[in-house]
């Protein structure tokens, strides 16, 4: 899965696209493992666009669970922002809002995690 | 083919209380607010046709015990939960007097699953032959130890019935008076196994307190096939995904998530949810259900995946 992402001062946005379930989740979670190291280093929060996911299945969420926890290990947050309608539902269904932060848009998970990373994310 | 639901809650019975009780009327109240009924009848009818399963009913809350009909003179039920001693007064009442022969599948011998069996009239019967069937070395042992002192008054051995436990090694199939088993070992404490039921080209699939964890790719094409084209899987869905796969993980249950991705992988025609959290209240295991439901929808196939979930009660005829 391609898992682009970008900086926005004291927030990285990454970007996975398509499908997320039992078929690609092992990958999905190595590079989401590899960005939170980077995160770890450079300070930053993860931001989870979930703009371009089509659908998560429970092993997808698997791994999102797992990032949380990899992220509070290095004094880190996850959180997740701008999930299509169907992802939006799936959240809801399987309790992860409760978990997880969910933000509408990746801007308003911006300003949770600093006005700096949100002035960034305005500039563009 | 009828398959009846004598116990469906998980880890403890619980009862409804009388707040519990009053909230629902005050819910059917407001429901049925402006309305007028001029008789017991018509506010039946309102009752039964417009409210929510959750305001006019309850789930139960009986401990885990599931009656297979299958036409046959003997009887065949999963575990021995508080649900038992219920279904041993309909198969005292249905006797009328002559003997029985109950055929009972373990999926495992934790405690809310032979609690029922102290309390099992016919087990008290003389001339009833009772066959414990399950894959655990420890059968015997554990139903031995529920009634020994100091928990319970009536020694094992007093039991009138005469009463045979058969192992199962699990993987293949048996037959038991006509009807095809099957155990698979699942991923719970201490093990437990699912059961997969076939007779007359109909097949059910009972699988309590396993935690499916869909990670593990090997493991899932295991439980397809175990599921495969199933006409109704009986499944733990006592968590939230969220729950069984954080502060839940391990303690071996699964949720309704998993329980709809299983049984869509697997071409099975009606998932009922089952072991139900005891501290879950009927609206919110209504809302399970809904969720359960609406996944299914979003998520669906070639062909639909009917959703139910179990009460004590409920019959499912095939």
């Amino acid at each position: 899965m391609p898992l682009s992402h970008r900086s926005y001062g004291t927030a990285r946005v990454v970007s996975p696209r398509g499908r997320l379930d039992h078929d690609n989740c092992e990958g999905f979670q190595r590079d989401l493992a590899a960005q939170l190291d980077d995160c770890a280093r450079e300070s930053q929060a993860l931001v989870l666009d979930m703009s371009g996911l089509e659908y998560v299945s429970s092993a997808g969420l698997r791994c999102l669970m797992i990032a949380a926890k990899q992220a509070q290990a290095r004094s880190s947050r996850i959180v997740v922002s701008a999930a299509q309608p169907v992802v939006a539902e799936i959240l809801q269904i399987s309790r992860f809002n409760l978990v997880l932060p969910v933000f509408g848009t990746t801007r308003e998970a911006l300003a949770s995690v600093s006005p700096q990373a949100v002035e960034a994310f305005d500039r563009g | 083919m009828r398959v009846r639901f004598w116990g469906t809650r998980g880890s403890i019975p619980v009862a409804l209380t009388a707040a519990d009780i009053r909230d629902k009327l005050a819910r059917a109240l407001v429901a049925a607010s402006g309305r007028r009924f001029d008789s017991y009848g018509e506010a039946y009818a309102f009752a039964e046709e417009s409210l929510p399963f959750s305001v006019t009913h309850s789930f139960g809350g009986h401990t885990a015990c599931v009656e297979f009909e299958t036409g046959h003179e003997e009887y065949f039920v999963c575990d021995m939960g508080s649900g038992a001693r219920a279904f041993g007064e309909h198969i005292l009442a249905r006797q009328g007097g002559r003997p029985a022969t109950i055929n009972v599948f373990m999926s495992h011998v934790h405690w809310d699953h032979i609690m029922g069996f102290p309390f099992f009239g016919p087990a008290y019967v003389r001339g009833t032959r009772i066959r414990i069937h399950g894959c655990h070395e420890i059968l015997e042992h554990a139903f031995r130890l529920q009634q020994s002192p100091p928990c319970f008054p009536v020694s094992f051995d007093h039991l009138g019935a005469t009463i045979e436990f058969i192992k199962l090694p699990a993987g293949r199939p048996y037959e038991v008076s006509g009807l095809r088993v099957t155990p698979q070992l699942q991923r719970h404490s201490g093990d437990s196994y699912g059961f997969r039921f076939e007779i007359g080209g109909r097949s059910i699939v009972y699988t309590t307190d396993s935690e499916h964890k869909l990670e593990d790719r090997a493991q899932t094409a295991g439980i397809v096939a175990f599921f495969r084209d199933a006409d109704v899987v009986i499944f733990d869905a006592m968590y939230s995904l969220a729950e069984a796969i954080s502060v839940k993980e391990d303690w071996g249950h699964s949720s309704n998530v998993v329980g709809v991705e299983l049984c869509q992988m697997a071409g099975v025609k009606h998932l009922v949810l089952f072991h139900h959290e005891p501290a879950n209240s009927d609206a919110a295991i209504e809302g399970a259900l809904r969720d359960a439901r609406r996944l299914e929808e979003l998520t669906r196939g070639e062909r639909p995946l009917r959703v139910s979930a179990a009460h004590d009660g409920m019959e499912i005829d095939l």
